[in-house]
């Protein structure tokens, strides 16, 4: 489903002199459909940046990303913006560590506008029901997340990412702000997609999660500052 | 220019005196798409954004417009009754100050109606019903719909830009800060109101801001101008937060969280 080639990332600080940190060099993963790949590492290593690029929030200086989509294989690290827009629309879905809010939108509708090819109505009794399963109580879907609490707006987040079903899904640290009861219904949506062959690529600092979701672990290593 | 571009630009020149406003500048924007145009005072947007509606005319490059029969126009080479045409049906313009594209002395209603007319709608009543209903959408009471602009706040006159804008559904939107001047609450308001309408009506729209929030909640891709030149472009995220150019780096690390 998603395999890097020799993937390298650096970051160029220029407000810093130009200061060069190396992150990735030379990364290979590989992960299949059905499959959960958890990135290990200490912090700082590069775990996030590396999802990042998977999802073509970061750049790549050098290598390849290919991605199963709409049927053909597809290079996100060369793709167009358009299409990278396409890519995450039906193919890739994201989970990232904090939500990002939008004003005045409903936390009901945030999820419901993420749904993939499903009418409106549809789409809400779903969003609804995700919701309710992360025990979101119903007096809060009408309500803009700006107020909630951080482990209310990661389960806003979660339902997000899950509700697309997209056959690639990448999640950093989802369950770093939940508590047991709700990181354990976490765990059983992982399984869940995984069940659906979604392939996954995750960040669990929190071994329980990792050791109850992973196949296998790919682990980052830091690299030497070059500067 | 690509299979489906609905309007593209190819090395757009303009200078003013030795004032740079326009470098060589490429543009492309696809049906549906909003792109973002940011950048410091002064570096050439609203330049940008005249040039690529036909309003001013660059020294030197070209801006190809896809009609919805899939013909191309030279927007600078079209009669100026066949540019107005455009400006009247398949495109629209938010202005910064909503009091350059109203109509003072016309009513709310009239403002929002008249574009309808100048499109060979007729019937009254019809029109009424339909500013009425465009008043509506942008949250201005119906029972507004008689009052002059004047008597409107600041956050209801851009509003009401909209609505007169929308009104005649639009391919093509142009809009030069759109949120600009107003305060924080009202620009939140009419940020979601402009997001929902765009994914709602398919909407393609350039959009002018020197607020980085705000193209990252409405665009899809962003180009980052700096004394006329385009330095940086790409998917909106992916600018703001890899960026690569110094200037960029500069533009994100100044602002608070974008
Ligand atoms: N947008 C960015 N601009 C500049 N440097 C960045 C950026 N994002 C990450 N970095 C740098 O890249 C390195 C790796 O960061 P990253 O966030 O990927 O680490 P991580 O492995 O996810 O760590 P943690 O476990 O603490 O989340 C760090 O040195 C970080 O400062
Ligand atoms: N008609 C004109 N005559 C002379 N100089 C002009 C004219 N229009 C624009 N300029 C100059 O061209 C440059 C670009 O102006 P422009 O209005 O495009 O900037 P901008 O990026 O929209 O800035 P702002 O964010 O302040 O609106 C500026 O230096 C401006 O002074
Ligand atoms: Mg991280
Ligand atoms: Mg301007």
């Amino acid at each position: 489903m998603l395999r890097t080639d020799s993937l390298d990332k650096s970051f160029t600080l220029h407000l810093r002199n130009g200061l060069r940190i190396p992150v990735l060099h030379d990364v290979n993963l590989a992960v299949h459909a059905g499959e959960c790949v958890a990135l290990t590492g200490p912090s700082g290593a590069g775990k996030t940046t590396l999802l990042r690029s998977l999802y073509g929030n970061y750049r790549a200086d050098a290598g390849h990303i290919w991605l199963r989509h709409d049927g053909a294989m597809i290079d996100i690290a060369a793709a167009p913006p358009r299409t990278v827009v396409q890519v995450r629309a039906a193919t890739l879905g994201y989970v990232s560590q904090f939500l990002r809010v939008v004003p005045r939108v409903p936390a009901l509708d945030i999820v419901a506008d993420a749904a993939r090819g499903l009418a409106p109505d549809v789409a809400r009794a779903r969003a609804e029901e995700l919701l309710l399963r992360l025990n979101i109580p119903r007096r809060l879907h009408a309500l803009p997340p700006a107020t909630f609490s951080g482990g209310e707006q990661q389960r806003i987040n979660l339902a997000r990412g899950f509700i697309g079903r997209h056959p690639v899904l990448l999640l950093d640290e989802p369950t770093a702000s939940l508590d047991a009861e709700n990181r354990d219904i976490v765990i059983a949506m992982i399984r869940a997609a995984k069940a659906e062959k979604i392939a996954i690529v995750g960040i669990f600092h929190d071994t329980t999660v990792r050791d109850a979701v992973a196949d296998r672990t790919h682990d980052v290593t830091p690299l030497q500052d070059a500067a | 220019m690509s299979e489906d571009t609905l309007l593209s630009a190819s090395r757009l020149t303009l200078r003013f005196g030795a004032v740079p406003a326009l470098v060589e500048v490429d543009a492309e924007l696809w049906p549906g798409e909003v792109l973002a145009v940011v950048g410091e005072s002064g570096s050439g947007k609203t330049t940008l954004l005249n040039v690529l509606s036909g309003r001013l005319r660059p020294q030197s490059g070209v801006v190809w417009y896809r009609d919805p029969e899939g013909r191309l126009h030279d927007v600078h080479a079209m009669p100026l009754p066949a540019l107005r045409a455009l400006h009247r049906s398949d495109w629209g313009f938010v202005h910064q100050n909503p009091r350059e594209n109203l109509r003072l002395g016309v009513t709310a209603g009239g403002n929002v109606g008249e574009r309808l007319m100048a499109q060979g709608s007729r019937h009254y009543g019809r029109i009424r019903e339909e500013a009425i209903g465009w008043l509506r959408q942008v949250e201005i009471d119906a029972d507004r719909v008689d009052d002059l602009p004047r008597t409107f706040s600041g956050g209801m006159l851009q509003r009401l830009q909209i609505a007169r804008t929308l009104v005649t559904h639009p391919r093509l939107v142009f809009m030069d800060e759109p949120t600009g001047g107003l305060d924080v609450s009202v620009q939140a308001r009419l940020l979601d109101l402009i997001r929902s309408l765009v994914s709602r009506l398919g909407i393609a729209a350039v959009l002018v801001t020197h607020d980085l929030a705000v193209a990252r909640l409405l665009a899809h891709r962003i180009m980052v101008m700096q004394r006329g030149r385009v330095v940086e472009a790409g998917l909106t995220d992916q600018v703001l937060d890899d960026p690569r150019h110094e200037y960029t780096q500069l533009l994100v690390s100044s602002v608070l969280q974008a």
